[in-house]
């Protein structure tokens, strides 16, 4: 180690951004077209999806046959990384639960993402209950961005004049499956609102856009896409920036903190590459945070000095604080009806084709605010696990014969037995709105730090009630829902042994609210263009700005919240001197 | 770029959609990429799973008795018929040998399940289970084949068999024969244009929409 040294670039960027997901992907994009000069450093490695998607293979083309040992989402899955990741610890406090799923890889975790592209609604910016803050933003300043987002990035949907589930600028969305008709059937029939999906796949050719393929419905946008038919950060945003010429982007660059000044301005960053394990700083003129929820987090909390005591951008205190994650919660079955079903191609897109928007009122629920369901189901590639449990289903329908057997078995009657239930199988999914609460949050553990010597998360992280609730009501809309798909055969509703199927915090993948916005300095970190209370000339653009988040993926936001940074950094370069 | 440049792009030369549909159906070489994989760097894949997978392969788990046990076994649960070939046609044993090392909690339940039926056939039969005759294996797997009318003092050996059914039911359709056997017709590019008109008129569902 004698030789270690850190390696001070003498250039200095106009802008440094940390991360290339949905975020950084996003800011770097508006700003090098712009002709400003990025850098953008990435903790993982190098993902083109055009040459790393591992799209179109077949299941024996994996020794797994598609299992996710490696990967928790499945070995053709385009996701590097997961729950946990080898030598890049986290922790948890007081026997709470938190699971921190990351993508160290250009794009993050936008290349395997379900590309379901959900506006948060007036309501959700601000909330009428008085449980939590207001956005310092309205529907109404952020409606342009979406606009620009759809426009540019492309999305499938319907206009339905829903108040909270505001309507954009639509490809037109794939039909439903056979078996996604069913589900619109029972929830329909069960009062509960269903409409086509809503998600960046580009159903047609995207007006205006020659680098990017028009879908081919593989349905396997969870692989990402090799003609960058859905949206993927990378495919989408940094490769084209970096055609402008004025982006760089360094891979494997870990970053350890922000360096500021005395004046407690930032100057630069450093970092660890992953390659060479040297220690590296680089200077910028403004830094801007995309490095997730809680990795932007992480790196203000390690960004101490004279100037910025408690971290970087903390003098609030509220860095880390109100970590919220959706609600999910589950349950499918499967449709005798179905069975000896005639065989065509209904892959369709990788994204839903159908879901429920929240359409209840809260006046007469116990629980706050909502959720919504996604829908899946039909004919798919088998993949590892491919009808297990069928001694669950075989005895629970009669055979070809008319008559009852069984459940289980072997022979030529049981391999008859997975050609008949193929495709008969549908599945429904909650996802909610968690309440933002400044105790359930992530901090700098005193004791433990990763294998480049950063000092790592701990997250303090609990359900209320409200959550428990909600996924009770879930549960229970989902029982309705079968129940009136005609002939369904499930499972009962999950009762308070599992939390009614809620799932653990982090599990969604869908954390915000770590670094949040707010007009007064004092009860938040950015003021209402994410931009540091603390320190001008650093921004945020991740979903830790994110007050509260309403039952909408967080990702259409965050392309939208990045844009309009990024597009007010160019309106204030003088100021910024970029 | 509109879905026929999306499929050029893709790296298919031809124009023509029907080849195309051909030339993603199962029992095709495909590309290249359908070559046995080099050890080398892969696309896509991290080098820690290139190495993982190499070191798995080079292993070895289950010994040959156990492997001749496993193999009877998988074909008594997806024999051939006039569809399809058998288990071990698909080479349903070497995938679950595979997949006990890549997910290493098989691999208690799957060698002490195996030892179990051994023992049971040497109390009753006085012989493993490979020697004896096909009558005695038919009259062993029916205790432990249907979970709710199997006897108490058998529950282990029906866990086991439950196991072997699950991973050989996994192994034999996500090979080439058992993805054509059940008739999966996607991973190609196409259009999709909705559940075909036949269809939904047998199940009725002509009229149903999405929307407010």
């Amino acid at each position: 180690m004698s030789d270690l040294q850190i390696k001070k670039s003498s250039e200095t960027y106009d802008v440094v951004i940390v991360g290339s997901g949905a975020g950084g992907g996003m800011a770097g994009y508006v700003l090098a077209h712009a002709g400003i000069k990025v850098l953008m450093l990435e903790a993982g490695a190098y993902f083109d999806p055009q040459k790393d998607s591992q799209q179109l293979k077949w299941p024996w083309e994996s020794p797994r046959r598609g299992a996710g040992t490696t990967r928790p989402f499945g070995d053709f899955d385009a996701a590097f990384g997961g729950w946990e990741i080898d030598g890049e610890p986290y922790t948890t406090k007081d026997k709470t639960e938190f699971f921190w799923f990351r993508s160290r890889m250009l794009g993050g975790r936008t290349n395997h993402w379900g590309r379901i592209s959900l506006r948060m609604g007036p309501k959700d910016f601000q909330a009428k209950d008085g449980l939590t803050d207001d956005w310092p933003i309205t529907y109404d300043d952020v409606k342009p961005y979406y606009d620009k987002v759809d426009r540019m990035i492309g999305i499938y949907g319907t206009k339905e004049g829903l108040e909270n589930e505001p309507d954009g600028i639509y490809l037109p969305p794939p039909k439903p499956r056979l078996n996604e008709l069913y589900i619109v059937k029972g929830a329909k029939k069960a009062g509960v609102t269903i409409i086509p999906g809503r998600g960046s796949v580009l159903t047609e050719a995207l007006p205006g856009n020659k680098d990017r393929g028009a879908c081919f419905f593989c349905g396997q946008c969870g692989r990402s896409c090799k003609v960058y038919g859905d949206f993927s950060a990378s495919s989408c945003l940094v490769i084209p920036a970096v055609k402008t010429g004025n982006l760089k982007v360094i891979t494997n660059a870990m970053v350890r903190e922000v360096i500021t000044n005395k004046e407690g301005l930032a100057t630069g960053v450093s970092y660890v590459s992953k390659d060479d394990l040297q220690e590296y700083q680089v200077n910028a003129k403004t830094v801007i945070l995309g490095a997730s929820a809680g990795e932007s987090a992480r790196i203000l909390l390690n960004s101490k000095s004279a100037a910025h005591p408690g971290g970087l951008a903390n003098s609030s205190g509220v860095v880390g604080h109100y970590l919220h994650d959706s609600t999910g919660s589950s349950a499918g079955g499967f449709l005798p009806e179905l069975m000896d079903r005639k065989r065509y191609n209904e892959d369709g897109v990788g994204s839903v084709h159908i879901y429920s928007p929240w359409w209840l009122d809260n006046k007469k629920l116990d629980f706050p605010r909502g959720y919504h369901i996604e829908y899946g189901g039909g004919m798919h590639m088998p993949s590892y696990g491919f009808g297990g449990g069928i001694q669950n289903m075989n005895g629970a329908v009669p055979g070809r014969d008319g008559k009852m057997k069984d459940g289980g078995g072997y022979g030529a009657s049981l391999k008859d037995d997975y050609r008949r239930f193929y495709g008969t199988q549908f599945g429904m999914a909650g996802r909610g709105t968690a309440i933002a609460r400044y105790d359930n949050y992530c901090e700098i553990d005193p004791n433990v730090v990763d294998k480049y010597g950063i000092p790592v998360l701990r997250f303090h992280y609990k359900w209320a009630d409200d959550e428990i609730k909600q996924a009770k009501h879930m549960q229970e809309t989902f029982q309705e829902i079968m129940h009136n798909m005609g002939g369904a055969i499930y499972g009962g509703p999950q009762g308070p042994e599992t939390n009614y199927g809620l799932e653990a915090p982090g599990k969604i993948i869908h954390e915000v609210g770590t670094i949040r916005m707010g007009n007064d300095p004092k009860k938040s970190a950015l003021n209402k263009w994410c931009q540091a209370h603390d320190c001008k000339n650093l921004f945020v653009v991740d979903a830790a700005p994110f007050v509260q988040q309403g039952d909408k993926n967080a990702t259409w936001t965050i392309l939208a919240m990045s844009m309009r940074t990024a597009e007010y950094i160019l309106q204030q370069r003088k100021a910024l001197n970029v | 770029m509109n879905r026929r440049d999306s499929l050029k792009a893709l790296g298919f030369t031809t124009l023509s959609a029907g080849i195309l549909l051909e030339a993603c159906k199962p029992g095709e070489p495909k590309t290249e990429e359908a070559a046995p994989a080099a050890a080398e760097a892969q696309a896509g894949r991290q080098p820690f799973e290139v190495e993982r997978d190499k070191k798995l392969n080079a292993d070895k788990f289950f010994t040959a008795a156990e492997m001749a046990t496993i193999t009877v076994l998988g074909d008594i649960i997806i024999p051939k018929d006039e569809k399809s070939g058998s288990a071990s046609d698909a080479k349903v044993p070497d995938f679950i040998e595979f997949i006990v090392k890549d997910m290493p909690d098989h691999q208690t339940p799957m060698r002490g399940g195996l030892r179990w039926i051994d023992l049971q056939c040497l109390n009753r039969y006085g012989k493993v289970f490979t020697d004896c005759s096909k009558a005695q294996q038919i009259e062993l797997i029916d205790l432990i084949a249907y979970p709710a009318k199997a006897k108490p003092e058998m529950a282990q050996g029906v866990s086991f068999f439950n196991r072997m059914r699950d991973l050989t039911a996994s192994g034999f359709f996500t090979s080439e024969i058992g993805v054509k056997d059940v008739g999966f017709a996607g991973n190609s590019p196409n259009k999709w244009t909705g559940v075909p008109d036949d269809v939904l008129k047998h199940y009725n569902m002509q009229d149903v929409k999405a929307g407010v």
